[in-house]
This record gives C-alpha cells, structure tokens and sequence, in this order.
C-alpha cells in the first residue's frame, strides 16, 4: 500500500511480524481444539499454557490469574460487569468510583450498569488530566465495590498516578472494612511502561493486543485471586470457567509474543520513541502560532503528541494530512466517523471550539525521523489553510 | 497435521483451510489499520470487513446490517439470548416506570431445549439466577425436540425461543422451519433464535426459509480461524448490546474489529457454500460407511442421534459401547493415532456423562461409552477402513480389561 506515514499507533498497530511468525504454525498445522485430549489437542493447549505463563510472568501475576478476552473492550466490560453483578449478588454495594476521562468502554459499561440501579461517580480530572488520588478515596462509600482508573489516557496521553491511586483505594477499602477491587484500563500503556502491575495493589487490569503490534481480536484481563467476579460469558468451562469459548489459539499466541518483545525492548524503544514525540511536539508548536499540547507536558505516554490549533477544524485538517500521505486521528478512532468534541478535552476544560481543533499524533516502533520531519513541513499550511477558511470573516471561497 | 494421523473430530474445531489463511494474510500484514480510522490503511481494514459482512449476509440470504461479527459461537450464543433477554427486562423496567407507550407486558420467559450447547445452557442458567423463566424442552430417544411440548410451553410471557439447528454430540438436525411456524403461529413477536455453530457450511442457512429471527456461527468450525463467529440479527428484533465501548457493529458490539478474522469467516463460508455438495456427499459416504459397519462389527453397540441418515449431519457418526468407558476407547484410539471424541470438546475434561445422552434416554449402560467421529474434507475411505479394523479389537481389549461396576446390576 502508498502509505507514507503512520501516525495513529494509538488507534492500533502492525502486527509484529515474529508475532505473525509464531501464529502461523496454529493457523496451520496445529490446529487442535485445546479443550480435547488427544494429542494434536495437547500441542495448542500447550500453546494456550505458554502465552498465559508469558503475560502472567510480565504483568507479575500467577498464570491461573490471566484471562484471554476477544478484545480490549471485552476484557473491561468483563472486569466492570463481572465485579459488580458478583457484588451485588454479595449485597457488597453497588456503587462504582470511575473518571470522565475514561475510554467509552468503562464509561458505556458503567452507563449500562446505570441501567440496572447501580450508581457510579464520575470523577473530574485537572488541566492535564490528572486524576487525584485523594478525590478517588473521598468519592469511596461504604456502599463502593469497584474503583476503575485508567493507567494513560487515549486521547491526550496523560499518565495518571496509577500506583498512588491504587494504594489510596486500599487504604480506603481497608477503613471502611471491605474489599474493594482496583482496575485499571491499561490498554495504551504497554509501549510506554513496565507492566509488572500486579505487584502494585493493582486487582485487575486490562490489555488489548492489536495497540502492542499484536493481532486484532485478543484482549488480556488480568484478575487477582480473590477478587469476587461474575462471568460474563458462560458455555464450556475454559479460562478457568471465567471465560467460556473455544480459544483463539493464534490469536493468543501473538498477543503473548508481541507482548514480550515490546516489553522486552522496551527502554530503548521508549526512548527511541520519546525522542521523536519530542521534535514533533517542540516542532509543531514552535512552528505553529496559536497551538497548545494537550494534557501533562511530563507525564505522558511516550508516544503521544496531542495538540490544538485555535481555529481550526480537525475534519480539514484530518482531510489535507490523508491527502499528503500522513495518518492521525482528531482523538479516538473507536467509531469515529462522526468528529463529536472529545470528552476527555471537555472534561479537562479545554473549551469546545478548541476541542474540535485537535489532532492526535501517536508515534510508533516504525516512525522515522524523516516522516516526523515531513509532518513539520506539511502542517503549518494545512493549519493555516483551515483555519483562512473556519475563519468567521472569511467567505467558503477564501483563496488560499 | 504431524505424520499420518487421521483427524475425525471436526465438530471440535477444524483445520484452516489454506485458501481462508491466505485471505486472511494481507489483514495480517498490509491491510491492519483500524477500520474505524478514515485514512487509507483504515480504508482498506474497512473494505476487507465490509466485504466479509457481505458474504456472511449473503450465505444467509441476510442484509450485511444484520451481521454482527462476535469473538466466536459462544460469544455469538450469549449474545442473542442475553440481548434479547435485557431488552425485554428494560422494557419492563420502562412499563413498571409508567410509560405505557413502551410495548406492553412482562415477558421473562425463555425456551430452550435439553440437548443444547452449553454455551446457550449455561446462559440460561445465568439468566434463570437473574429471574428469568427457563423451560428446557425435552426429546425424543433420537434428539428430535418435542413439538407438542413447545406448543404446550408458548404462552403470553414467552420472549425467546433458542433451539439449535444440528446438535454438536449426536448430529440430530432439529426441523427449525417447522419450528418457527409453530412460535410465529403462536406470536410472531417471539425472537427465534437457532445455533447453527454444527450447521454451518453442512445445511442450508438461508434466514428467511427457516423463519429465525437471529442464527450463530462461528468460523473455525468450518475451515476458518478460532476467535471468531458471527451473531445474524433480523432487523427489527428487539436487542440491547452486551459488549459496549465504541460504536463497532452499528452499536450491538463494541471493540477494535478483529479484520483478518471475519475476513477469514466470510471466506470460510463462502468456500463451504459453494462447496457444499461435494463435500456432503463425500463426508456423507465415510460417515455411512461408519454407521452401517460399527454396531454390526462390535457387539452392544447402538448408534446415537437419528437413524434416518437425512435427519443427521453428514459428517456425524456417533455411537455408545454398553459397559465400556468411552474415555478409554479414546485413549486406545490417540496411541494408534486417532483423534476423536466422546461429545463436545468442552466437556471431555469433566467425567459427567453426556446431558445430550441422558436427555436422549440412552440406557445408563451405554451412557459413558459414548464415540463420536466425525468427519472432514482430509478423511479417506481408507482411513474408515482403518478405523473399522482397529476399533473392533480396541474395544473388546478394553471390555476385556475393564469390567465395569455396573455390569453385574
Ligand atoms: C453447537 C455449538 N454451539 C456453540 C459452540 C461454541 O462455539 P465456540 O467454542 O467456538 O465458542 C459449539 C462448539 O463448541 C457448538 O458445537
Ligand atoms: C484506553 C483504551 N481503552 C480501551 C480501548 C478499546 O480496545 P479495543 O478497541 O481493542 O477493544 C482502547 C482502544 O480503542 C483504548 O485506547
């Protein structure tokens, strides 16, 4: 394909091609039912029982602790849905602490739990992002029995105090004498952190491989012994009867390995990317009147360059970029047709209009210095020539 | 496969074909972006995906809007009894408010029948926890649904009707077009919905003719990948998504697309469509062979399931050994190279004899030495003539060795 450069590996990634290498074999030959005995079955169970050692080893749990989903979105409604109808069976409460910053798949899972009488809290974020890990103990009842924080937002990259937050929710809990389980959507962070998070009072997390240069279609949920769940999908009795289907063998096997490799080279890539991120950011708003970044200047994922430009609209922008051979996005890919002002800028008070003029720019283990650079060079005119025709005096035939 | 190994248990899972891989490799590949993006490498993810949902729309005579891809048959199973389930309870729920333009009534009751696939009967079992009203309808000793128990079970609550279209242990093909005239006759707002995870690529899928208002598959039962299925939803049935996130699958399924996946779905679909007589005929001349010499070249031995081929899958041959552990026999048949199955590969694991079996009525005797063998594009007459010399002694060996407890009584 004429692709020149990819910017969006925050909306997904090229699957790893050793992360190809090591499905095959089960898109071929080895392509057992893991569930039956015979020994064709052995050698994809085998498969299924090395990939969840491998997660279970990187995120620092035990591999009886690893669930593999169908998809991110899958592995957080699992997490959200599974607490809370478990814990409403216990009448441990029904209320859920979350974040107005958080991915559409809490937000919409806990609409959906709305639905059914349970109440959540949505908490505000600052500027940058942030969510403070005092507001989540204070928003916790002796009624709450889910506490959900993203590890890194989406959009803006902000990177929460994720392990501050957790340790707040169990000093909490531990006052008001119950358990209260912890998760987290950490499906943008494996480019950008160690994953070893259930050494840190973390509960339950969530990946989706296709953002780590795994194949679409597989999601990891992590779920500490203990935690009362409810499965949300019920048939025969695999993953330990918490998820129920016959597994995607390949599917898991390549998340597993591209896991591994990204967590592997991960230093040197995150600086590698960083770099990058960096002359893009610097580059853009040095060479761009009127452009703001988006969330924490620091506490950021490697990877993430969101920026504003007054004036402008995102859907040119968005057009002119696809013309001159760049991908991007305004904000979330998820269903994004439709450019709605994104509710993560919203929540952290950037007003409308410059919400609407914001492009996502989310470096990847393929981006060159080259391509950064040939972003600097297309972007200011394809910023002036939206903003010359968003102008309010400006008649739609602005010359340009 | 590893050398010489004859495979007959493909209604656990099937090898890829390599014409659905190489379909599927550029997804893999060049074509990944994420097709909710608008930039070209998304264009192309959303191209392959379009395309797919309109070959499994079409090998349903459905329109490609009434596809829904899932993560597979299970996903797909609990998505249509758990969709339509909450759609009535939030009709309830709107009814109790005190909007009465919302459609009257109180509708909480499911029909199920017993030898159903987990997958649709552990979903019951959730719901049934949840207060809903299961009935599990009975069957006949060949695994035919009661009719005249259906008729009985309809009545003013009844908001689903889940009945599978060929059965996964016994190959029993259950009369879905006669079944669905008998629930629309009863109320034509009943949603039907039938798994066809066994069905798929064997018989004829065509909606309309079988009168289903949603229908399951999934892909790697038909010479496609595992972790992918497809839930077929009839426009107007009332439904409320399970999986929410992100606006994927017009809103009844969120979640980044698995592309490579349903491209690789649609392939296999469509290559067992197009297909479907050769291979039927010949699956169906091993599967004959099967039927026809097993009970006679080993004693005590009945075939489970229909005796009338027609009614039977055609790749389906099962059988149950009076006082033999079906285990062992499966045992017996790895170590000479032959994979087969007692039942459903979900179960193998736990010891349970068969709900299948026990539901069908089949003497408690023959209940755990249950065979089932079924049959793929890769068996041969001469793998059946193999098998039809090995078993025999196998079994004999094993009754010789194994007395079991229950013999005596
Ligand atoms: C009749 C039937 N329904 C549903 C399923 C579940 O499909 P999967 O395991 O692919 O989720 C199976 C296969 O195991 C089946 O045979
Ligand atoms: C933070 C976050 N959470 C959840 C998801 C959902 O993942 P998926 O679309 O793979 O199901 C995404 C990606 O879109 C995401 O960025």
């Amino acid at each position: 394909m004429e692709r020149l450069i990819y910017l969006d590996n925050a909306a997904t990634t090229p699957l790893h091609p050793l992360a190809l290498e090591a499905m095959m074999p089960y898109l071929t030959g080895s392509f057992g039912n893991p569930s039956a005995t015979y020994r064709l079955a052995k050698q994809a169970n085998d498969a299924v029982v090395r990939s969840r050692k491998t997660v279970a080893s990187i995120l620092g749990a035990r591999p009886t602790e690893i669930v593999f989903t169908g998809a991110g979105t899958e592995s957080i409604n699992t997490a959200i849905k599974g607490v809370a109808f478990q814990q409403e069976k216990a009448r441990a409460g029904n209320h859920i602490v979350t974040s107005q910053i958080e991915h559409h798949a809490i937000l919409h899972a806990c609409q959906y739990l709305e639905r059914f009488g349970f109440d959540v809290t949505y908490l505000p974020v600052d500027r940058y992002g942030l969510v403070d890990p005092d507001d989540v103990a204070r928003a916790m009842t002796d009624q709450t029995m889910l506490v959900s924080i993203m590890t890194a937002n989406n959009e803006v990259g902000t990177i929460e105090p994720i392990f501050e937050i957790a340790a707040a929710v169990r000093e909490r809990a531990s006052s008001l004498k119950k358990r209260i389980p912890f998760h987290t959507d950490a499906v943008q962070a494996p480019n950008s952190l160690q994953m070893n998070f259930a050494e840190h009072d973390i509960d339950m997390l969530s990946l989706a491989a296709h953002k780590f240069r795994g194949p679409k279609g597989v999601g990891v949920l992590y779920i500490c012994r203990g935690v009362p769940f409810l499965a949300q999908q019920n048939g025969g009795g695999q993953e330990r009867q918490r998820r129920a289907g016959t597994e995607n063998v390949a599917g898991i096997v390549g998340a597993a390995e591209s896991l591994r490799i990204t967590q592997e080279s991960l230093d040197a890539d995150r600086t590698r990317i960083a770099g990058l991120a960096r002359r893009l950011r610097d580059g853009i708003l040095h060479a761009i009147p009127n452009s703001t970044l988006n969330g924490h200047s620091e506490q950021r994922l490697a990877n993430n360059v969101s920026i504003s430009f007054d004036g402008a609209d995102a859907r040119d922008l968005l057009a002119d970029l696809d013309d001159a051979g760049i991908a991007c996005s305004a904000g979330a890919a998820c269903g994004a047709t439709t450019i709605e002002p994104s509710h993560v800028l919203l929540a952290m008070g950037v007003p409308l209009e410059r919400a609407i003029s914001t492009l996502r720019l989310s470096i990847g283990h393929e981006t060159t210095a080259a391509g950064v650079d040939a972003v600097l060079t297309a972007l200011p005119t394809i910023v002036e020539r939206s903003r010359a025709k968003r102008a309010p005096d400006s008649s739609a035939t602005a010359a340009g | 496969m590893a050398d010489r190994r004859m495979y007959l248990d493909h209604a656990a899972t099937t090898p890829t074909d390599p014409r659905v891989v190489a379909a599927m490799l550029p997804y893999l590949t060049t074509a990944w972006g994420n097709p909710s993006s608008i930039y070209a490498e998304a264009r192309e993810a959303r191209k392959g995906l379009d395309a797919a949902r309109r070959t499994v729309a079409e090998a349903l005579g459905a329109k490609p809007n009434e596809i829904v891809f899932t993560s597979g048959g299970t996903e797909a199973d609990n998505l249509a009894l758990r969709g339509v389930a909450m759609a009535a309870r939030q009709r309830r729920d709107r009814v109790a408010a005190g909007d009465r333009e919302s459609a009257a009534g109180d509708g909480h009751h499911i029909i199920t029948t017993a030898v159903e696939h987990h997958a649709v009967l552990h979903e019951c079992e959730a719901l049934a926890k949840e207060g809903f009203r299961i009935t599990y309808l009975p069957v006949d000793n060949e695994g035919f649904v009661d009719l005249d128990a259906l008729r009985a079970a309809l009545d003013d609550r009844t908001i689903l009707v889940s009945i599978m279209y060929a059965n996964n242990e016994v190959g029993v093909i259950e009369p879905i077009a006669e079944i669905t005239r008998i629930v629309k006759a009863h109320n034509p707002h009943i949603a039907i919905h039938t798994d066809a995870v066994q069905a798929a690529g064997a018989l004829d899928l065509s909606v309309d003719a079988l009168g289903i208002d949603m229908l399951s598959i999934a892909a790697h039962k038909i010479s496609g990948p595992k972790g992918v299925g497809a839930l077929y939803v009839r426009g107007r049935t009332p439904f409320t998504a399970q999986i929410v996130g992100g606006s994927q699958e017009r809103n009844r399924r969120a979640g980044t697309e698995n592309v490579a996946g349903a491209v690789g779905l649609a392939t296999a679909l469509r290559l067992a469509t197009d297909e479907r007589e050769a291979r039927n005929a010949h699956v169906g001349a091993l599967r004959d062979r099967l039927l026809d010499e097993l009970p006679r070249r080993i004693p005590d031995t009945i075939i489970t399931g229909p005796i009338d081929r027609a009614r039977r899958l055609p790749n389906s041959a099962s059988f149950a050994f009076q006082h033999v552990e079906g285990e062992a026999v499966l045992l017996q048949l790895d170590l000479d190279g032959i994979a087969a199955s007692s039942g459903s590969a979900c179960t193998t694991a736990s010891l349970e004899p068969s709900h299948v079996l026990t539901a069908m009525h089949v003497p408690e005797s023959y209940l755990r030495g249950s065979l089932r063998l079924t049959l793929g594009a890769s068996n041969t007459m001469s793998d059946v003539e193999a098998l039809l010399e090995k078993l025999p002694p196998a079994v004999a060996r094993i009754r010789a060795l194994q007395p079991m407890a229950g013999r005596s009584a």
